[in-house]
């Protein structure tokens, strides 16, 4: 056996930790996808009539749809019959618990397991936890707290029955139900997700965060998040998502949509951990994703950072539309392709208003035999006077069997506006392993070194309880890299 | 300290080494000099660890371990240091965190305790004086748009703080004005014990007017042909390499 070979085994033999799959009852739905099925998930949430409209409407126009394949990502035809589109923790006649109180204690002990602690003594101080376990938000922790100043954080199944009037006015209004296959099918079976909203000129005490365990094998996971920040107010958000180790894929489709009125920041983090395969390409999470902003209002900012590590397949476009005059759009970005992983991400700035600025820094890094693409749009619109964008994009190369692969697009319709881009493409040499291990520092740690590196603009975009981790989560998912 | 026996090393299947006999001992400064292509460089990247280098036949012994048994970073951390000759450059890692990386992999190695950034910045301000470096170097990535001249203070720096036994300077010297070349020189005459050796690896005399070698071996075609004190290095700046190599061939 090759010493890589041997060191590719070590890394499936005992890397992925958060693999483990908790035995708990569930109330999970056979597998397959109709009109009952929507009915059913619109039922159990004790949904509006016009919720289950919006459903059906996104669904019938689903079936009519066809799978995107532009993307530079190859993969079997997804059965979507196979599917369970709703999987609860708990039995079926049982009520959902009010409280964290009330919760199983085996979820509990789940998300302990995976550092996200949510009863009271050990919670995260300073961090407010929505924890979302398959298709249902098991809790959320300091929603006490974030009352005071008027912050609402809850279940997104919770908001429509709380909050009907803003679900009503803002669902869908940046990621229409028509906006694309995979967000069309969110639109019809979406089972839960977060729910932010920010009132007029308050500062979110709390790092507000959602986890997303993916647990139930042959079901998939449709969150559905909205962040509202209305005028002059500031929240910062972090998602973080794991999955069981399995050999069959599963289907992850979220849809994500920020609006941000006047004056108001929304930033957005993401460290993104599910379920990689194996370096053959044997199993791992479908990570199809639509994640959008709005700046709405004029000076409103929206910062997307996302470091993607996991997944066996990313599909994700987080993008800002820059409408109000004079704001701004972030998109920060590290994605790592190991293993037999595909990664086809980047980010859209659509600049519509007078002198809104955008900036994109995208990092990708490929190694083992993964496939890393960068697909980015700078749009100027043709009011979109003095609009600026920076783009750089740089990818990482390490052993000779995977790769990276760029596609910008850039359409400007203004004349004053100003489209810079940057590229580069790196290697990591054995010249430079070499002088770390001359130096002392073992080739494993060399390459950490170097990636890190070369992910540090990124990183320090994090909240800085989440950037040491993202960095801790990047060494262990190159583990086994370098042969 | 170091026993190098009918060393045989090459790359690709060419043979550059072709017997080398060298031993030093604690306290002692030798110098290896000969023409370009003579297989100097070839012989430090060999004591260093780099694989591309296949050692056919001979053995390196190193404070009586067998140094060809050892991991490159079980080397270093074992007191065998190498400068480079063309120091390579790290973007994005910043000097100061590589330099505690490499110290705190040597200091974990020998069973001490790992130094805090606060020790550590105070060890390498120590350093830096006793070098007379910029120390705004440190702010920097590894070696990334350093000049020349930088990248062989910094090569020093990191041998004043992993503080080998046994140091080999690969051509040091080369590239650096007169002014680097005395305080590369300065640097390394400062790290000089009674309990440590060096090796240094020059082309041309000059550095050896500062460095004083206790021994002068010269090296043409993957062996050492003539070993002599200093006044050897001497005779050989006056006389050129011809001398000694079209000596060998008229002897062979």
């Amino acid at each position: 056996m090759s010493a890589d070979t041997e060191t590719i085994d070590r890394f499936v033999a005992q890397e992925y930790k958060w693999g483990f799959y908790t035995d708990i009852e569930a109330d999970t739905l056979p597998p397959g996808l109709d009109e009952d099925v929507v009915r059913h998930i619109s039922a159990k949430k004790n949904e509006p009539e016009w919720l289950l409209e919006w459903r059906l409407k996104a669904f019938r126009l689903w079936q009519t749809m066809e799978e995107p394949h532009w993307p530079q990502v190859k993969y079997d035809p997804i059965d979507y019959q196979a599917v369970s589109y709703y999987s609860a923790p708990g039995a079926k006649d049982k009520d959902r618990p009010k409280s964290l109180d009330e919760v199983d204690p085996k979820l509990l002990e789940t998300y302990e397991k995976l550092g996200v602690p949510l009863h009271e003594r050990a919670r995260l101080a300073g961090v407010a936890v929505d924890a979302v376990f398959d298709s249902v938000s098991v809790g959320t922790t300091h929603k006490e707290e974030l009352a005071k100043h008027g912050v609402i954080f809850c279940s997104f199944s919770e908001a429509v029955q709380e909050y009907p009037e803003l679900i009503k006015k803002y669902l869908g209004s940046v990621v229409p139900y028509t906006d694309n296959f995979f967000a069309t099918l969110n639109s019809a079976v979406f089972s839960d997700g977060s729910f932010v909203y920010i009132p007029k000129g308050v500062r979110c005490p709390l790092e507000l965060s959602t986890y997303f365990r993916i647990n139930a094998a042959e079901t998939g996971q449709f969150e559905r998040t909205l962040i509202i920040a209305d005028e002059g107010s500031h929240v910062s958000y972090l998602e973080g998502c794991t999955a069981p180790m399995r050999d069959e894929n599963q289907l992850h489709a979220a849809v994500v949509e920020l609006v941000a009125l006047g004056d108001a920041e929304i930033k957005y983090s993401t460290v993104q951990n599910w379920y990689p395969g194996d370096e053959d390409g044997n199993g791992g999470i479908y990570n199809f994703v639509t994640k959008r902003g709005i700046c709405k209002g004029a000076r409103s900012k929206i910062c997307w950072t996302q470091v993607e590590t996991g997944s066996a397949i990313t599909w994700k476009y987080p993008s800002v539309i820059l409408r109000g005059d004079d704001s701004v759009g972030e998109f920060y970005s590290v994605a790592l392709a190991n293993l037999a992983q595909q990664a086809d991400t980047g980010t859209k700035m659509i600049h519509l208003g007078k002198n809104t600025r955008s900036t994109v820094i995208s990092k990708g890094i490929s190694a083992g035999k993964g496939q890393n693409s960068y697909r980015g749009l700078v749009q100027m619109g043709k009011n979109a006077t003095n609009a600026r964008n920076y783009t750089q994009c740089d990818s990482l190369l390490i052993g000779s069997r995977c790769g990276a692969h760029t596609f910008p697009y850039i359409e400007v319709k203004n004349p004053s506006a100003q489209v810079e881009h940057e590229a580069t493409t790196s290697k990591i040499g054995e010249d430079q392993i070499f002088y770390c291990n001359a130096r002392g520092i073992e080739t494993q740690d060399a390459v950490n070194m170097i990636v890190n590196g070369f992910c540090k603009e990124v990183f320090r975009e994090l909240p800085m309880e989440f950037a040491m981790e993202a960095q801790a989560l990047m060494d262990v998912s190159l583990e086994g890299s370098v042969g | 300290m170091l026993e190098i026996k009918n060393l045989k090393a090459g790359v690709e299947g060419r043979e550059i080494l072709k017997g080398i006999n060298l031993s030093i001992n604690a306290g002692e400064v030798h110098a290896i000099m000969g023409p370009n292509g003579s297989g100097k460089s070839t012989l430090a990247q060999v004591l260093a660890g780099r694989e591309a280098f296949e050692v056919a036949e001979g053995s390196v012994m190193y404070k009586g371990q067998d140094l060809l048994e050892l991991a490159p970073e079980v080397r270093v951390r074992e007191g065998l240091f190498l400068a480079f000759q063309y120091p390579v450059e790290i973007p994005g890692v910043n000097t100061t965190y590589f330099l505690r990386a490499a110290v705190n992999a040597v200091r974990e190695h020998h069973g001490e305790a790992a130094l805090n950034a606060v020790d550590f910045l105070k060890l390498m301000r120590e350093k830096i004086e006793l070098l007379q470096l910029d120390e705004a170097l440190l702010k920097r990535s590894v070696n990334e748009g350093f000049s020349g001249g930088e990248k062989k203070r910094a090569e020093i720096l990191q041998m004043a703080l992993l503080d080998p036994t046994m140091a080999v300077l690969d051509e040091t010297d080369s590239g650096l004005d007169i002014d680097a070349l005395k305080v590369v020189a300065h640097g390394v005459n400062e790290l000089k014990r009674a309990d440590n050796a060096q090796l240094i690896i020059t082309h041309y005399q000059r550095l050896l007017d500062y460095i004083v070698p206790d021994f002068v071996h010269v090296l043409s075609d993957g062996r050492i042909v003539k070993s002599g004190g200093k006044e050897l290095a001497l005779e050989l700046e006056e006389k050129g390499y011809d001398w000694i190599t079209n000596g060998e061939l008229q002897t062979a």
